[in-house]
């Protein structure tokens, strides 16, 4: 395995409204490699898309950064200038989001939006944008992209649109893609072709790829390693191939029975009884232990630590499955 | 798009007729004949009876609703009956004075309006944000009456930096650009008044809108800069809604003129339509309405097609 | 489902576009309640708050203009001719003629008040029938009710309202009706289109299929809806007509002298403005301050009625 490209480490993202204030992550950590793909996966509201917000310092007031380290190459992200980080945003750290029809501007055609960036990190002329945006559009697997280019956004269908998103993402060579759900909006084989698609870019260019998502089975599709997040907290994490297999933490556990699988129709799903727990007023215990089968009084006592098990593996459980 | 033009200027037709069946029905409504009105209370019954005929007033209503329209899409609005010319040469040249007054209010508005609000909407909550939007509401509510009144107390008879009155200064041998812009700029900043404040506070909430869309996080995730979001992103977004509304203040400008050239005897079309109603010359009053609702509507109409024209969602179809 | 005949006085205008009560017990329960959610949230917006108790202090103060005003309004005193504010016994000054300008407001602010409140009120009646005819029952009737209107809306409002107040000669009553005139097609359009968008939601509820008679639907469902919307817009307009009904006294198309209202108040004192500017000023101020108040109280109208921020 190569070295650390991304190093999140003790991240706390918290939210301050007028009477509570919304801990939307609460000491994250975990690290991306080059040419890897690691997954975060977790219900919607666990924190996941504020936290990869954060990498790029661009979450929303009243959002915070409360504490914690974002080392990309070596260097403290937190502690860079605006101006740094404009440098970086696009250009070596791009991102990806999940409703690609409300992140492309309606008002620019595919060509300019694609070309924006790269008149503005590579100082290319519009001529020349132009063109590498015709050949980033091939490269995303589009078809007479040279016609593309004129189109509006809302003149593509969803699964265009996410392909003009991430070659807007693509187009300044970036050394991390951060993908925010981005194949929710879309069906399912559009999907697997933008899953094919990351893994085959990844294997070309060598980037490593954050993909959120809140499905298991693009987990078990596309990633090396998962990032189980749960209230803001990370639950687990590992190599997906052993996650999924020997899920340590019961959540992660849940959250695999409650897929459906292929070719055993007659199992019935199971759903996760409960609710997350109000990240404004969080237990202060484990935060899974509400809805855990297996809690007894001391998940709920104190704070539950990571573990690392020494085999690449973390869980934050006291009594782990295995 | 030619298809959405050609549909949007054909529904313009029976709207005009529309108004002009208003404005005609309305001088019908004038208490009293309007023969008995011209000629005087001492006319004889024979006299009076002959002016009907050849105003055509015995004839049957629809009769003469089309051979008043026939004529006035000749350009000829008949006489005034308060100082005997034929009403066109009356009413033109008012016409442009009033084009004048509202070509510099709608200037000021979209300058003052434009500017302040794209400040207050991108610094929402900021000192400026908060003074300057508690200043349009108040003079939103200013009546242009009252404010021009005030300002010629201040700037005319207190500072003496502007005219009081008038279009021109009486001892100038020509009248000159500068001169006119120099009377101009008082009854200008009352007319724009109003209009300028409730731009600025649509440009703010239509900037407020679109900087709170996903696509401004995307963006500035692609490294633009929040100078280029606002001026290239933002406003190319917000610019459909505040064209709108600017297009509809032109009518509102047109109508407030009349105010303000009440007050600053400025000889525009709305002082012509005061002094008409005073002098109960109607036929002036009529024409004066037709002609600037006829410009309010095409401007309506031209702001409609811009508007469309910059949606690539209309301009592809 | 049985719609009982609940009569519909007030309280409609909480009533939020949400599902609709299927039964007469629900009604009556959540009415209440629906009122206590609105105050809660209008009495939340202090401003608002502000500003009503401002209209209905300046409301009572002309309604009891007889009680209040310590001169005549219309009998001046000529030794005092425009003494400035501050005068012993004359609060706000003299205009012109020596006539005591706080008497004046008072008795002024009836006239200012009615010109705009009425034509409001009975314009609004108007528009939420024909919206709701023109909205309910669409087709023809939509489009001769809507087209006429229309019509209407291509005038300059302005304009539209000097030259009818103008041609129908000076005088309160014609000034009334020429703003109720121009409302019309502008409170109409509200009502319409809040008609319209009520309608369609239902068309995919029970009521329709139940069997409802059309009468009912249109009482119970389709007219608090648009209630709502056009009191909102109503109350802003109040502020905007107070102006306007101003500026046509202003033009001496109002109230024939001597008796007062605002607009002719300012357009008083035109003569005096060098020597004595509080005679235009004070009527300009409060005429400003009441019509900003009706604006700011329909914004948090529509606040505290818009079941989206409500929370």
């Amino acid at each position: 395995m190569g070295q650390a490209l991304l190093e999140v480490d003790d991240l706390h993202t918290h939210f301050h409204l007028k009477k509570k204030t919304v801990r939307a992550v609460n000491g994250v950590s975990f690290a991306v490699r080059r040419g890897e793909i690691v997954g975060i996966a977790g219900e919607s509201g666990a924190g996941k898309s504020v936290a990869c917000l954060s990498i790029l310092r661009l979450v929303p007031s009243p959002g915070r950064i409360e504490r914690g380290r974002i080392l990309f190459g070596g260097a403290n992200l937190l502690t860079k200038s605006e101006r740094e980080m404009r440098e970086l945003r696009g250009q070596t750290v791009s991102m990806v989001f999940e409703d690609p029809l409300n992140s492309l501007d309606p008002a620019f055609t595919v060509g300019a939006l694609i070309g924006e960036a790269l008149i503005l990190h590579k100082g290319l002329s519009r001529r020349n944008a132009r063109t590498k945006a015709g050949e980033l559009l091939r490269l995303v697997g589009i078809p007479d992209p040279e016609r593309r280019l004129d189109n509006y956004p809302h003149e593509l269908s969803g699964g265009m649109q996410q392909r003009v998103m991430i070659a807007i993402a693509l187009s300044c060579d970036p050394a991390l893609l951060i993908a925010d759900n981005p194949t929710t909006a879309l069906d399912v084989t559009i999907q697997i072709q933008i899953l094919d698609l990351v893994k085959h870019l990844r294997d070309r260019l060598g980037m490593g790829v954050l993909w959120i998502t809140h499905d298991l089975g693009v987990v078990a599709k596309l990633c090396d390693r998962v990032v189980i997040m749960y209230a803001g907290e990370v639950m687990e994490q590992g190599d997906v191939y052993s996650v999924l297999k020997r899920p340590r933490h019961p959540y992660t556990r849940r959250l695999i029975d409650a897929l459906p699988k292929l070719g055993r129709p007659e199992q019935r799903l199971m759903p996760i009884e409960g609710r997350p727990p109000d990240p404004a007023n969080l237990p202060v215990g484990c935060p899974f232990a509400p809805r855990c089968q297996k809690a007894r009084a001391e998940c709920e006592a104190a704070e539950v630590p990571l573990i690392e098990t020494g085999d690449g593996r973390a869980v934050r459980c006291l009594f782990p499955e295995d | 798009m030619l298809r959405y033009l050609f549909y949007r200027v054909a529904s313009i037709v029976p709207v005009l007729l529309g108004v002009s069946v208003v404005v005609f029905l309305m001088m019908k409504l004038v208490p009293g004949d309007p023969a008995e009105a011209i000629l005087g209370p001492a006319a004889s019954t024979e006299k009076i009876e002959m002016l009907r005929r050849s105003l055509g007033l015995d004839r049957p209503f629809y009769v003469q609703y089309f051979r008043w329209l026939w004529k006035v899409l000749q350009g000829d609005f008949g006489m005034s009956i308060a100082v005997n010319v034929p009403v066109a040469t009356l009413v033109w040249p008012k016409f442009w004075n009033t084009v004048l007054l509202t070509l510099g209010s709608l200037a000021i508005c979209v300058i003052v309006g434009l500017g302040v609000g794209v400040v207050s909407g991108t610094r929402q909550y900021s000192w400026f944000d908060r003074i300057s939007m508690s200043l349009t509401l108040v003079v939103a509510n200013t009546p242009a009456f009252w404010l021009g009144l005030i300002l010629m107390v201040v700037f005319a008879l207190r500072l003496g930096w502007f005219p009081a009155t008038g279009m021109y200064s009486m001892r100038a041998a020509e009248p000159t650009v500068s001169d006119l812009l120099h009377h101009m700029v008082l009854p200008a900043i009352t007319t724009a008044a109003v209009s300028a404040a409730i731009i600025a506070r649509l440009v703010r909430s239509s900037f407020l809108e679109v900087i709170r869309k996903h696509y401004i996080t995307a963006l500035r995730a692609k490294g633009l800069s929040e100078r280029d979001i606002v001026l290239r992103h933002g406003m190319k977004n917000a610019m459909p809604p505040i064209i709108n509304i600017v297009g509809l203040q032109v009518g509102y400008l047109m109508g407030g003129a009349l105010f303000t050239e009440v007050v600053f005897s400025w000889p525009g079309i709305g002082l012509q339509i005061y002094s008409s109603i005073v002098a109960r010359d109607l036929p002036v009053v009529q024409a004066a309405v037709l002609v600037t609702t006829f410009v309010f509507v095409l401007v309506n109409l031209g702001t409609d097609v811009v508007v469309a024209a910059l949606d690539p969602r209309i301009r592809r179809a | 489902m049985s719609v009982v005949n609940v009569p519909l006085k007030d309280g409609t205008a909480a009533a939020p576009r949400t599902a609709l009560d299927s039964a007469a017990e629900a009604r009556m329960f959540r009415r209440p309640s629906e009122w206590r959610i609105f105050w809660e949230a209008f009495s939340r917006d202090r401003l608002a708050l502000a500003a009503a108790l401002l209209i209905v202090l300046v409301c009572l103060a002309a309604a009891l203009a007889p009680v209040l005003s310590p001169y005549d309004p219309t009998v001046g005193n000529n030794d005092l001719r425009l003494a400035p504010i501050g005068t012993p016994g004359h609060l706000l000054g003299l205009d012109g003629q020596g006539r005591d300008i706080l008497s004046r407001l008072l008795w002024g602010g009836q006239v200012s008040l009615v010109i705009a409140l009425l034509p409001v009120t009975v314009a609004s009646v108007i528009s939420v029938v024909l919206g709701l005819v023109a909205g309910f029952f669409g087709g023809k009737v939509d489009m001769i009710i809507m087209r006429t209107l229309d019509v209407f809306f291509a005038f300059p409002a302005v304009l539209l309202a000097v030259a009818i107040a103008g041609v129908l000669g000076p005088g309160m009553l014609n000034v009334m009706l020429s703003i109720t005139i121009v409302l019309i097609p502008y409170i109409s359009r509200v009502a319409y289109m809040a008609t319209v968008t009520v309608k369609s939601e239902l068309f995919v509820d029970q009521a329709r299929v139940s069997g409802a008679r059309p009468r009912q639907i249109l009482l119970h469902h389709i007219l608090p809806n648009t209630l709502s919307p056009v009191i909102v817009y109503g109350s802003t307009l109040v502020g905007i007509m107070i102006v306007l009904g101003a500026g046509l006294s202003f033009l001496g198309l109002g109230i024939t002298p001597p008796r007062p209202d605002w607009g002719i108040m300012c357009s008083d004192g035109r003569n005096f403005l060098s020597v004595a500017p509080h005679v235009s000023a004070v009527p300009g101020i409060v005429l400003i301050l009441v019509a900003m108040s009706f604006n700011i109280v329909g914004d948090g109208l529509r606040d505290a009625l818009d079941p989206k921020l409500r929370r």
